[in-house]
């Protein structure tokens, strides 16, 4: 099953556009769906095809059954995702995203939760990296409009959460067994566990079907359940919006005066190049692409690439990594039913040298410079006996006694860290290499500071106390040494007040390009140790007001 | 353990092949060809083939096989054509081959220990499945794996296991809290 074929879909540019929208992933639908409600010509310009829901059960036998490699699930690969990986740490970018309407939420696993307070003041509270030019009280609105749009599923339980007010619009998932079997052990040492907030219906919501179980969340939810962004983008095309598929954005082309953004120049499959003009155009094309389209729009005006005079465009990316522990117990822990977390704990997210005590014992304390740490409590620890027997090489009752053998007493715990911005962690252009359409690939150069190596052990520190507490053997780590990157792509246009250190504004608009904005997890000033995605909507959702208000 | 229609059933709604459908939706007969080929398999000895395969890749634990292979494998050729044109030519390849190296002119022909022995003598076993690989690799994925996912993707195969909503089957959102049965 090669993507979905609408070659005959008319793919010239609009007329008369208000608002050029490069991307159509959550970022992307989200702004185009705000304007369009409110009575803007918008046009959405998306580099991949449109993926028809009904070949999503395919899409999910793919991933299952070996022979399908993981990057045919979404049509990833090939000369039009070219990139290369030259720094300290390999980056295997394809695997970290997807192009198509619905962008990377098609792939996602979908917990969502709000930055803490302390993210927005990193600098201030623990004298690293940075402050942001905003605080949570300036997205705490955006956070609940982002809520309800996505329909979470949550509840009120996490201590250690910022403020809300208003409930989540749909009640949390219960927690798992293999959470009861956690808590008792948490329980004796003082680790407090709480639901997960979850973009995933708990109940039917907004037309989308409840979840049924199918257990493949990430990297396809064949009911829809899970929410992924070609939600908005066909509430955006309800309200008026236009979204043209197929249509990679080339380069942005500026006025003379080099302030403006006159059009942004797209191709098309049938080879021809078109120009859409707009009075706004906004980039949502993703933590790696946005830096990567403004370094392919150089010009005499901007001879670094557009809207970087600050140099900072590529720079400072940064990811969250991921810190595990997992063992097997004596007793069933019923795992692989679902795809998604029930429980969490934020506790060592402001404090994470903190000892805790409980009923009987705690974990130690730790006083080394630490950075945030969330953990999580797996559903899907151990082999899925499906995927098992198709990799088998035994069958009939062999198979059957091996899979008995494999499958059921296994139990995990994961973790993000989030690493520090560095200048020299960065998205540059690769010109030694090109993409389908000639343009140079992005090179990402990555490695992880000492900090953040220190955070992930004390996360391993912690999870181990937690297996060993509840009498887990076998027990193996993913540390430093062999975390890997949780695909969140953040920093690379970071956001600030002054221009010759930042690419764009507290309003979301680069300093140098007056009708240029980013709704992004690339406008991060830090990292913080949640997933960035209800962030990433907040911050398009403000973005999208400032739009209006200029137009 | 008996496979039911309903696992048959689910095995499919699983794979999308029927949405929100009864057991009336399945197959029970196996499905003729539109082209009658001399040199391919017909729709009953393709199905044949599969319900050989499956008595040696399932466990002996199970039973009613040859319903639940019918239902399944005769509904998938039914609904998605590249499914029923890999399927045919994986049989057409596997009884050449029978036809070359053992005493038979079909791979079904034979007795199950032939069968193993030919499996093994081909290297299915260890074979990474391919749809569009050498013959062994497409004996893996058609016909083995084909069998395996339908069988591990219901319930009852889960059950067997241990896990009565195995992953690929839409087994509701309430299993993963109980807790093993007593
Ligand atoms: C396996 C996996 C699991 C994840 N799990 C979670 C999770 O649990 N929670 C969470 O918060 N986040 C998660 N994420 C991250 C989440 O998917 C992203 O943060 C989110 O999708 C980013 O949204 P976006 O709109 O900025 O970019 P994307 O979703 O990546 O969309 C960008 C779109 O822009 C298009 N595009 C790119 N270049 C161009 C161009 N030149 N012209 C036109 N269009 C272009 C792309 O084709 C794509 O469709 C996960 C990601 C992955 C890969
Ligand atoms: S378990 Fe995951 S894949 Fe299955 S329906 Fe629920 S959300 Fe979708």
């Amino acid at each position: 099953m090669t993507a979905e074929d609408a070659s005959d879909a008319d793919r010239t540019p609009s007329d008369r556009a208000d608002v050029c929208v490069v991307g159509a992933g959550p970022a992307g639908a989200l702004v185009a769906h705000r304007l369009a409600e409110r009575g803007r010509d918008v046009v959405v310009l998306e580099a991949g095809p449109r993926f028809e829901f009904e070949n999503r059960e395919e899409r999910m036998e793919r991933a299952i059954r070996p022979a399908h490699d993981e990057l045919t699930v979404w049509d990833m690969g090939g000369e039009r995702d070219r990139y290369t990986s030259s720094g300290e740490w390999y980056y295997p970018l394809n695997h970290a995203r997807v192009k198509g309407v619905g962008g990377s939420t098609l792939h996602w696993q979908g917990m969502v939760m709000r930055h803490h307070r302390s993210d927005f003041d990193r600098r201030t509270q623990d004298g690293v990296a940075a402050d942001w030019p905003i605080d949570y009280e300036d997205l705490r609105p955006y956070y609940g409009s982002a809520e309800t749009e996505m329909g979470v599923a949550g509840a009120s339980d996490n201590p250690f959460a910022p403020p809300r007010e208003e409930p989540y619009p749909l009640p949390a998932f219960e927690p798992s067994y293999s959470d009861s079997l956690f808590a008792e052990a948490c329980e004796r040492l003082g680790v407090t566990m709480h639901t997960v907030p979850n973009a995933r219906n708990s109940e039917g919501y907004d037309d989308r079907s409840a979840c049924v179980g199918y257990g493949t969340c990430k990297p396809v939810c064949p009911s829809g359940a899970k929410y992924s962004a070609d939600v908005h983008v066909e509430k955006a095309e309800a309200e008026g919006a236009r979204v043209i598929d197929r249509a990679p954005v080339q380069r942005l082309v500026t006025d003379e005066s080099g302030e403006r953004v006159e059009a942004a120049v797209y191709a098309t499959p049938d080879g021809v190049e078109h120009r859409q003009e707009a009075r706004e155009v906004v980039l949502a094309c993703g933590g790696v692409e946005i830096p990567r389209l403004l370094l392919l729009s150089e010009s005499s005006a901007h001879p670094d690439g557009l809207a970087n005079s600050s140099g900072a465009v590529g720079r400072y990316f940064m990811e969250h990594l991921f810190a595990g522990a997992g063992g097997v117990l004596d007793r069933e822990t019923r795992q692989n039913h679902v795809g998604f977390l029930t429980s969490e704990s934020h506790q060592f997210y402001d404090d994470p040298g903190q000892s805790t005590s409980g009923t009987d014992g705690g974990v130690p304390a730790s006083d080394a410079d630490l950075g945030p740490i969330k953990l999580e409590f797996l559903n899907y620890a151990g082999p899925s006996p499906v995927e098992m027997a198709l990799h088998s090489d035994d069958w009939g009752d062999e198979l059957l006694a091996q899979l008995r053998d494999s499958y059921g007493t296994h139990v995990a715990m994961g973790g993000l860290v989030g690493q520090l911005p560095r200048k020299e962690n960065r998205i540059t252009l690769d010109r030694s290499r090109t993409d389908d359409h000639g343009n140079p690939v992005p090179d990402i150069q990555w490695s992880i500071d000492a900090r953040t190596r220190r955070t992930i052990e004390r996360a391993n520190e912690i999870q181990r106390s937690v297996l060993e507490e509840l009498g887990a053997t076998d027990v193996s780590v993913i540390g430093p040494d062999r975390t890997g990157p949780a695909y969140h792509h953040m920093g690379t246009t970071r956001m600030g007040t002054d221009p010759t250190e930042s690419v764009v504004n507290p309003n979301l608009r680069t300093h140098d390009v007056r009708n240029l904005s980013i709704a992004s997890s690339s406008v991060f000033v830090t990292s913080g140790a949640v997933n960035p995605t209800l962030t990433i909507a907040a911050l398009a959702l403000k973005c999208a007001d400032h739009v209006d208000e200029r137009l | 353990m008996e496979l039911t229609r309903r696992d048959a059933l689910a095995a499919l709604s699983g794979a999308g092949i029927v949405v929100g459908g009864t057991a009336s939706a399945l197959r029970r007969n196996p499905i003729s060809f539109e082209e009658q080929s001399t040199s391919l398999p017909s729709g009953e000895e393709v199905m044949e083939t599969l319900v050989a395969v499956a008595d040696l890749v399932y466990p002996s634990a199970i039973s009613n096989v040859r319903e639940f292979v019918v239902g399944y494998a005769g509904t998938r050729m039914a609904e998605r054509a590249a499914y029923r044109s890999g399927v045919r030519d994986a049989v057409a390849d596997l009884d050449s081959y029978t036809a070359v190296h053992f005493d038979a002119e079909r791979f079904a022909g034979l007795d199950a220990s032939d069968r193993s022995v030919l499996l093994d003598q081909l290297g299915v076993r260890t074979a990474d499945p391919s749809p569009e690989g050498t013959i062994t690799q497409r004996v893996r994925y058609y016909l083995v794996n084909e069998l395996l996912y339908a069988l591990y993707a219901s319930p009852t195969g889960g059950e067997l296991v241990g896990i009565e909503n195995p992953q690929g089957h839409p087994g509701g959102p309430t299993s993963y809290r109980q807790g093993p049965p007593e």
